[in-house]
């Protein structure tokens, strides 16, 4: 145990560890607050389908060796969540379809450009750790941390500011919508807000399993609480807890980052499930 | 001045007309029912009235200071609602999000509205309860509660006792009686219980079958149509 927290000290003398720790509770903060709301609207796999839509522009950007792909990766993800969130009701094809349908094709159109124009040596490794996270989480650059702390206190900012108005298009669009609120703008900014959170989080834990960040801790708050104040915030604190946790676990053992986050993420739903059985569920 | 005055208005979806030739003005105080059977129109003519659809032509005219956001809407629970983690007070909160604009939080005398609306319903010692454990009767008090936050002029109910037991429904109905009366909140009910309808309403609208019946309560018992539809729901009125 003593070695453990030696070998961690040691590792938290290097900067980059310490950025990538920011980073990642930043990134888990961000994409819990946003989950809840997600997982209420039967969204769940909006994480899913956008991360494959940044995966697929970012191999467009590699292949057209853009030096800042964010250039292309965050306006294309932003394009997508506003049309899978914003279409609504009247899209000739509804939500999971949608969804669906823009993941696969976005997937299967980065995976063949890159196949077909890159460059690379190592096309494999490439995508593998675009999809699963790579230890780009750990070469982060100073300006990069600044950029990721800048837009995660844009987002928290957002999500408490208009903390009422997501509650209330959350619970019933329709009646928001009745009674004068401006629930399409309130959507758009969901929308926005995602978009941004798949972007950052694609650096952490890889295009595939950020849904789990977005789920994960909603779910294991929703077992337990029952108020929609203490969901949201029992689920950030589990989201932090979870990837502060899962980052020390593959410091100390190696494994890979993202996949060691999301199983933590797994652990933690399975005590919350217990939790909420045995108890009954906590009044709150 | 009439509150809500609808001249010629058709309504459809897609290009398919499902209701037209609607005339009907509502004045403050009334309690009109919308009757029809199923795919009448009845939910689109409510969706048109919230102005969330538009009419293919013809117009609806708010009046006598009601402003169209100023309608209290106790809409059909939907699947969502179900599983929703949220307090009962969180929910009837949110009714008085119109009245915030772009200010982030409530303020003190809109959480005195909520709690006034939740003790008027006799729900005040359930506002720290989760809503999605609450029996089906006592969820419709939160969302009215809701509704009565968001106004205090009219209320436009869909099916408001769908599902509920006999007992409850009566009391359902008590409760929109007497908020109709003693408030004088003007209802807009739509409903397929068309023996409450003429029971509790003061006007009926019959939609879904030509021509429609616009009117008082007594003169539809006297209609045709009136007659025929309440003979065929088995509707024994006095």
């Amino acid at each position: 145990m003593i070695d453990i927290i030696d070998e961690l000290a040691l590792y938290f003398q290097y900067p980059f560890v310490r950025y990538a720790m920011i980073v990642g509770v930043l990134i888990a903060l961000c994409s819990s607050l946003l989950g809840v709301t997600l997982v209420l609207k039967h969204f769940s796999f909006i994480g899913d389908g956008l991360s494959h839509v940044a995966f697929g522009a970012m191999a467009v950007a590699t292949v057209l060796s853009l030096t800042n792909d964010m250039v292309l990766i965050l306006p294309v993800t932003l394009v997508s969540a506003i049309l899978l969130l914003c279409s609504g009701q009247n899209a000739r094809i509804k939500g999971d379809a949608a969804i669906a349908m823009i993941s696969v094709g976005a997937l299967a159109i980065g995976y063949l450009v890159m196949n077909v124009f890159s460059t690379s040596a190592n096309i494999t490794g490439d995508v593998c750790s675009t999809l699963f996270g790579s230890t780009s989480i750990l070469t982060l650059t100073k300006t990069e941390v600044w950029l990721c702390v800048g837009l995660s206190v844009v987002v928290i900012a957002v999500f408490i500011l208009f903390y009422n108005k997501i509650f209330a298009v959350t619970f019933d669009e329709k009646f928001a919508m009745a009674t004068g609120s401006k629930a399409k703008i309130y959507n758009l900014l969901i929308a926005v807000i995602i978009a941004l959170i798949i972007v950052l989080a694609m650096n952490l834990v890889g295009a595939l399993l950020i849904s789990a960040l977005v789920i994960f801790p909603a779910l294991s708050a929703m077992r337990v609480y029952k108020s929609f104040k203490s969901v949201v915030i029992c689920s950030a604190v589990v989201s932090v807890v979870c990837a502060m946790l899962g980052m020390l676990v593959s410091t100390v053992a190696g494994t890979p980052v993202g996949s060691t986050i999301v199983v933590v993420d797994m652990v933690a739903f399975a005590m919350f499930c217990g939790i909420g059985m045995f108890a009954g569920g906590v009044r709150a | 001045m009439a509150q809500i005055i609808c001249e010629d208005v058709v309504l459809g979806y897609e290009g398919k007309v499902v209701v037209k030739g609607l005339n009907f003005s509502v004045f403050c105080g009334d309690y009109l029912c919308i009757v029809g059977e199923n795919g009448s129109g009845k939910t689109t003519l409510m969706k048109a009235l919230l102005k969330l659809k538009a009419p293919v032509s013809g117009q609806i005219l708010t009046g006598d200071g009601l402003k169209s956001y100023e309608i209290g809407y106790l809409p059909q629970q939907t699947t969502v609602q179900k599983d929703f983690p949220a307090s009962v007070e969180e929910i009837v909160l949110s009714g008085c999000l119109n009245r915030c604009g772009w200010r982030p939080f409530y303020k003190k005398e809109e959480r005195q509205i909520a709690e006034d609306n939740m003790n008027k319903l006799g729900i005040g010692r359930l506002a720290k309860r989760c809503y999605r454990e609450l029996s089906g009767g006592q969820q419709q008090r939160v969302l009215l509660a809701r509704a009565l936050c968001a106004t205090r002029k009219m209320l436009l109910l869909d099916e408001p006792v769908a599902g509920l037991d006999p007992v409850v429904t009566v009391e359902m109905y008590e409760l929109i009686t007497r908020l109709n009366k003693e408030d004088g909140i003007t209802i807009i009910m739509v409903s397929h219980d068309i023996t409450a309808a003429v029971r509790y309403a003061s006007h009926i609208l019959h939609i879904g079958y030509e021509p429609l019946f616009f009117g008082v309560k007594a003169d539809y018992l006297n209609s045709d149509v009136g007659r025929s539809f309440m003979a065929v729901m088995g509707g024994a009125v006095q």
